[in-house]
């Protein structure tokens, strides 16, 4: 390698492509370092000695860099130093060159990104080197780009079997490109030919098309299922806390969207406590929101709720004017301004499942995060003491009583989950909203709308239908626009409630007549 | 208006005419009371009704003749409650008939329209308007037109009036008529309400629990008053106290499980031997 | 009052009679109605008893508050049914009468359209929507006024009744209500203005809405359709179908069992009060001068009823002194100390129920009766 490095300054193009290629056969990872510097421009040799060097702007002279032992070389002045230079021809074998390096990565990514690479420009070497690949490549997504590529490289062929084999190959390709080239071979020019000639090939190709079509369709499919799952998981986690407080204990609770902004705001807090570790922030947000939140709940059914009971309309309105309190509150000390909430790297950035479809992590996290919510309330209501006594309150508060419950603090410790389930939404909604003193407003209808779609009382009426309603209002998104689509949903929920008062799952029995 | 001003209710006669909720209810679907040509006024056959598995009524069949007063004993949830439900219109039953007299489906009546058509009911908890005067509650119970647009002009005419203040007298209630009746004692609210039933005029009377937290006296003189109602309506009482029953009742009937286990005169029921172990455990 | 002794046919005179405090109020809603004309018009600006324009414009969007109180009190106060979207049949009204006062400002937009608001124009549309036909007519406006509000809460009412959802759940979906229809007329489609709403009006049956005579005429119709509603709903109140309504709120299902299709008593009180919500509205608008779909906001609707809560349902009068009690405590607060007037919204709401359960009319006929029965036992 020294020496072919060495012979570099002073080749001619044409041996300067022979030497690139034999650097590359050496396969030394220092080599890559070396042509990725000549492709961009930053090989010089020192007009001295002709020892090469990598270099990089420093100020007006150049820092140099050894590439035997990626050691530093000091700096100078550009006078000394001649660029090794390229020409297109070149430049396309260095990539080449380059991509050969990066097939043999362990990061899928990279190899990826280099059969990419090599597919521009095909030519015998390149097919060699991806057939070879392509026996031994472990992961689906490259072996799948290699596939395409020399199907598409083949479609070239002057041989129709050829062609008619690749066109096989590429039905099961989401690849954009893919689609347009077969698109292309079936359409008619307007002087009747066509982009393919061989009719046999043309009908592969539109029978290609059909089921790239199917599958594309197929996969919009579920990006809108997964679409309409996060929205309607927002929409639960809105709704969860609701769904004890109200659907528990009957309480209807106006500030809980204003809990639900506590908890935003707690996560923002947090941030600003801890600037260096934002990736922990939210960690560390979910257990002190559900605290902050939890502990406003105790307070407010402490010193307001509990002397309503039994008043559900006016329980209504004193919860509604501690929402305005609340809010206000929140201008006062934070302004009335939104607050930046940052999001840590690993929420940030989407999953690319295939070419058609992908789905950003945030997204993908809130579905999650949601259900583990949803499964843990649940079994905290079902196999915990508290949950024991809420149940037992919720069914007979009198009978409980007697039993030895202490039902006050049942109710209290009721709300307080509530309302802490509500501050751990609001960490949530603080990666995907604006944190501001409107935040809990936004969603108070939308999530009294889910309880009593889902049945009040139930939580798992809760949690479907408010991904029912998510997916719907997805579904409706592309016809409609997202304004329309909410109003429809409004509306459809308006009269759900009209026809069936109770619910998707009422609670039936005695108990429900009331 | 009403022409039929009803009598004191002192006699037992049995000549008095049931009154007919006739034309006037033109906007109601209930042109005219029941056809219990037949003698019987109300047919339960085979009602079943179950809340999440748990049947309150199980295939219960059960007739009652015109004029009877028919005492229903039965241990907590026997269904005694859920058979009011299902005769007045508030719960639907998964299965069975229910025909009050011969031609009125009652399945296929709102509670509004089930109340016009002739039944009354008095709840277990007496349930009356609180905030308005004993005098207004009668007013409200009154037979009639019950429209919106009618009630708006509607002025109470001078026979109603002296049929408010008979009802008013029977139920011992003439000196507090202007109080409101949140005010009366737990007696005395039970009464008013047996007076909303009264003037009602309904030809089936369902009453639930009347003498619950009466005095004594209260209670003979309630036994007194339903009493002088059979022949003239049809009366069902629903009672826990055995003694209350044996002093009105002719015939008992013992629900047990959603379904009749026995029937006859007080006598015959309290010596039956499942009787004895459903209610003794014996 | 012995019913007997003053005889059937005077219940309802009766009934009035005994409204000490509707007495009062109608008292000093004629006072006004002199007055206000006299003040404002009669005397002259550098008298110091003079009332400006600004302050009879602001008495009148009090009175407009009020008989909007009242409409609620009616639903709320004698039927037990809490309206969380009372706001929004305000708003219908309101809107019906802009597009009319839309129509007569013709060619003196700001694009001189004769035809199409600035609005439309703005928008590139090239004719009138279908439904905005008619509305050049003042009488068509008038009688939109009062079906719009009225159908939509027809249609509303009679599915959410028939099924008899009630309580908090009717809250609920009313709130869903003023909220759909608040997100549609934020929409520039819908063809009310977008979130701009209507404003700029000229004039109203070709008299100049910035008159003072005017301004004075739509403040004394407002007086008389104040006084108007009060005794409307005094009277159907007072009347068998007012105990009737009341005996639904206490006890429905002793209703229903005493034949009493409660559906219909319910929706027609219910449609009722969502006419006089309109009217209300249609009143609002052209002394204001501005209509926008934040009128819609269900924050609004709840405010309506905290002003009923304030000065104590069932009462009707004690509605308008909750509306002009609030009001005027806005209007001050906003101007004096802006950041605290939603402390003490908030605090009115928290405060009310707990300790004003029968709101401020409630405590004073308290505090009078037990002042009374001390000086009777002293």
């Amino acid at each position: 390698m020294p020496q072919l490095l060495q012979q570099l300054p002073d080749a001619s193009y044409a041996d300067k492509q022979t030497l690139i290629k034999q650097l590359a056969a050496t396969h030394d990872p220092r080599v890559r370092v070396v042509l990725n510097a000549l492709l961009e421009g930053n090989l010089y040799a020192r007009s001295s000695d002709h020892q090469v060097f990598i270099t990089r702007a420093d100020g007006d002279n150049l820092a140099l860099t050894d590439p035997l032992t990626a050691a530093p070389a000091g700096t100078a002045s550009s006078d000394g130093l001649t660029r090794i230079g390229v020409n297109n021809q070149l430049r396309k074998t260095l990539r080449v060159a380059l991509a050969q390096f990066d097939l043999s990565s362990p990061d899928a990514g990279v190899r990826r990104e280099a059969v990419r690479e090599m597919l521009r420009a095909v030519d015998a070497q390149t097919v060699e080197v991806l057939r070879g690949r392509l026996h031994e490549e472990q992961d689906k997504g490259v072996r799948a780009d290699i596939r395409d590529g020399l199907a598409l490289a083949d479609l070239d062929s002057g041989d129709a079997d050829t062609r008619l084999a690749a066109v096989k190959t590429l039905a099961g390709s989401l690849n954009l490109d893919v689609y347009n080239r077969l698109s292309s071979m079936v359409e008619q020019a307007s002087d009747g030919s066509y982009g393919e000639s061989d009719p046999r090939v043309r009908a592969a190709a539109q029978s290609s098309i059909r089921a790239i079509n199917r599958w594309r369709i197929f996969y919009s499919g579920i990006q809108t299922l997964l679409f309409g799952l996060s929205q309607g998981s927002v929409l639960v986690l809105a709704a969860i806390g609701l769904a004890i407080t109200f659907g528990v204990m009957g309480v209807i609770n106006m500030a809980h969207g204003e809990l639900m902004m506590l908890g935003a705001y707690t996560t923002y807090v947090v941030q600003l406590l801890m600037p260096q570790h934002i990736g922990a922030s939210i960690l560390v947000a979910i257990p002190a929101a559900f605290l902050v939140s939890g502990l406003a709940g105790i307070a407010i059914e402490r010193t307001i709720v509990r002397h309503l009971y039994g008043r559900p309309l006016e329980t209504l309105l004193a919860t509604f004017g501690l929402s305005l309190v609340l809010q206000q509150a929140v201008r006062d000390i934070f302004s009335a301004n939104n607050r930046p909430v940052q999001s840590p790297e690993w929420i940030s950035g989407q999953l690319q499942i295939n070419q058609a479809l992908s789905i950003t992590y945030n997204r993908l996290y809130i579905i999650v995060f949601t259900f583990v919510l949803f499964l843990v309330l649940l079994q905290v209501l079902k196999r915990t003491r508290l949950g024991l006594e809420v149940r037992a309150v919720a069914q007979n508060r009198a009978m409980a009583k007697a039993m030895g419950i202490r039902t006050e603090w049942v109710d209290a410790l009721t709300f307080g989950l509530g309302s802490g389930i509500a501050g751990i939404a609001g960490v949530a909604l603080s990666q995907l909203t604006n944190v501001g003193p409107n935040l809990g407003q936004s969603y108070i209808v939308d999530s009294f709308m889910v309880v009593v779609f889902g049945g009040v009382g139930n939580l798992w009426g809760t949690e479907l239908g408010g991904n029912a309603l998510g997916i719907v209002n997805k579904l409706l998104e592309p016809y409609s626009g997202a304004v329309l689509a909410k109003i429809f949903v409004l509306v459809f929920l308006i009269l759900f409630i009209q026809r069936r008062p109770r619910g998707l799952f009422p609670q039936k029995g005695r108990a429900a007549d009331g | 208006m009403i022409k039929a001003v009803m009598g004191r209710f002192s006699g037992r006669s049995h000549s008095a005419k049931p009154p007919r909720v006739g034309p006037m209810l033109a906007p109601n679907r209930i042109e005219t009371g029941p056809d219990s040509s037949r003698g019987v006024i109300l047919y339960l056959e085979d009602i079943t009704v179950s809340f999440d598995g748990f049947r309150a009524l199980n295939a219960l069949t059960l007739y009652i003749e015109v004029g009877e007063l028919r005492c229903i004993i039965g241990p907590n949830g026997a269904g005694k409650t859920t058979m009011m439900d299902v005769i007045t219109g508030k719960t639907r039953p998964d299965t069975g008939s229910a025909w009050f007299g011969q031609t009125l489906d009652l399945l296929a009546l709102t509670e509004p329209e089930i109340a016009q058509a002739g039944i009354g009911r008095k709840f277990q908890k007496p349930t009356v308007f609180e905030h308005h005067t004993v005098f207004e509650n009668l007013e409200l119970a009154m037979a009639g037109d019950k429209s919106v647009w009618k009630w708006l002009y509607a002025r109470i005419t001078p026979a109603e009036l002296e049929h408010i203040e008979q009802v008013l007298e029977t139920v011992r209630l003439t000196e507090r008529r202007d109080e409101r009746a949140g005010a009366l004692s737990h007696g005395q609210k039970q009464w008013l309400e047996i007076g909303m039933l009264l003037i009602q005029e309904p030809q089936l009377l369902l009453v639930d629990e009347p003498v619950a937290g009466m005095t004594p006296q209260e209670v003979e003189r309630t036994a007194e008053l339903l009493a002088s109602l059979a022949g003239r309506h049809s009366v069902i009482v629903v009672e826990h106290d055995m003694e209350f029953v044996r002093s009105i009742a002719r015939q008992v009937t013992v629900l047990h499980e959603g379904s009749v286990l026995a029937q006859g005169s007080i006598d015959e029921v309290q010596s039956n031997a499942r009787v004895r172990e459903v209610y003794l455990g014996v | 009052m012995d019913a007997m002794t003053i005889g059937p046919r005077n219940r309802l005179i009766a009934a009035l009679r005994a409204d000490r405090g509707g007495q009062w109020f109608l008292a000093v809603l004629l006072a006004t109605g002199v007055l206000a004309p006299l003040l404002n018009l009669a005397v002259p600006p550098s008298s110091a008893l003079h009332l400006s324009s600004y302050t009879v414009t602001l008495i009148g969007k009090y009175m407009t508050y009020a008989m909007l109180a009242i409409a609620v009190d009616l639903i709320w106060g004698y039927c037990g049914i809490l309206s969380l979207g009372h706001g929004a049949f305000f708003a219908l009204g309101g809107y019906a009468i802009g597009m009319y006062l839309m129509r007569e400002i013709g060619t003196r937009g700001v694009y001189g359209d004769p035809v199409l608001p600035d609005f439309m124009v703005f928008l590139n549309w090239k004719q009138l929507p279908w439904f905005w036909y008619g509305f050049n007519h003042f009488a068509f406006a008038a009688l939109m006024v009062v079906v719009v509000p009225g159908l939509l809460a027809l249609v509303f009412g009679f599915l959410a009744f028939r099924s008899r959802v009630s309580g908090v759940y009717l809250s609920i979906i009313t709130q869903a209500l003023t909220y759909a229809l608040m997100l549609a007329f934020f929409r520039n489609d819908m063809g009310f203005g977008g979130n701009n709403g209507f404003t700029d009006f000229k004039d109203i049956l070709g008299f100049n809405l910035q008159a003072p005579g005017t301004r004075m005429a739509l403040f004394l119709v407002t007086v008389l359709a104040l006084g108007g509603s009060y005794l409307l709903c005094r009277c159907i109140v007072a009347s068998r179908a007012g105990r009737v309504i009341a005996a639904i709120r206490d006890a429905e299902s002793r209703a229903r069992f005493l034949g009493y299709r409660v559906e219909s008593y319910k929706l027609w009180v219910f449609v009722f009060s969502a006419v006089l919500a309109g009217i209300a509205g249609a009143l609002y608008v052209p002394q204001i001068g501005i209509i926008n779909p934040s009128e819609f906001s269900p924050a609004n609707s709840i405010e309506i009823v905290i002003w009923v809560a304030i000065g104590g349902r069932g009462t009707l009068y004690g509605a308008v002194v909750g509306a002009l009690l609030v009001n005027y405590a806005k209007t001050y607060f906003t101007a004096a100390l802006p950041s605290m007037w939603l402390y003490a919204l908030g605090a009115l709401f928290v405060l009310v129920p707990l300790f004003l359960p029968r709101g401020v009319v409630g405590a004073v006929t308290q505090l009078r009766s037990r002042m009374i029965g001390a000086g009777a036992t002293s």
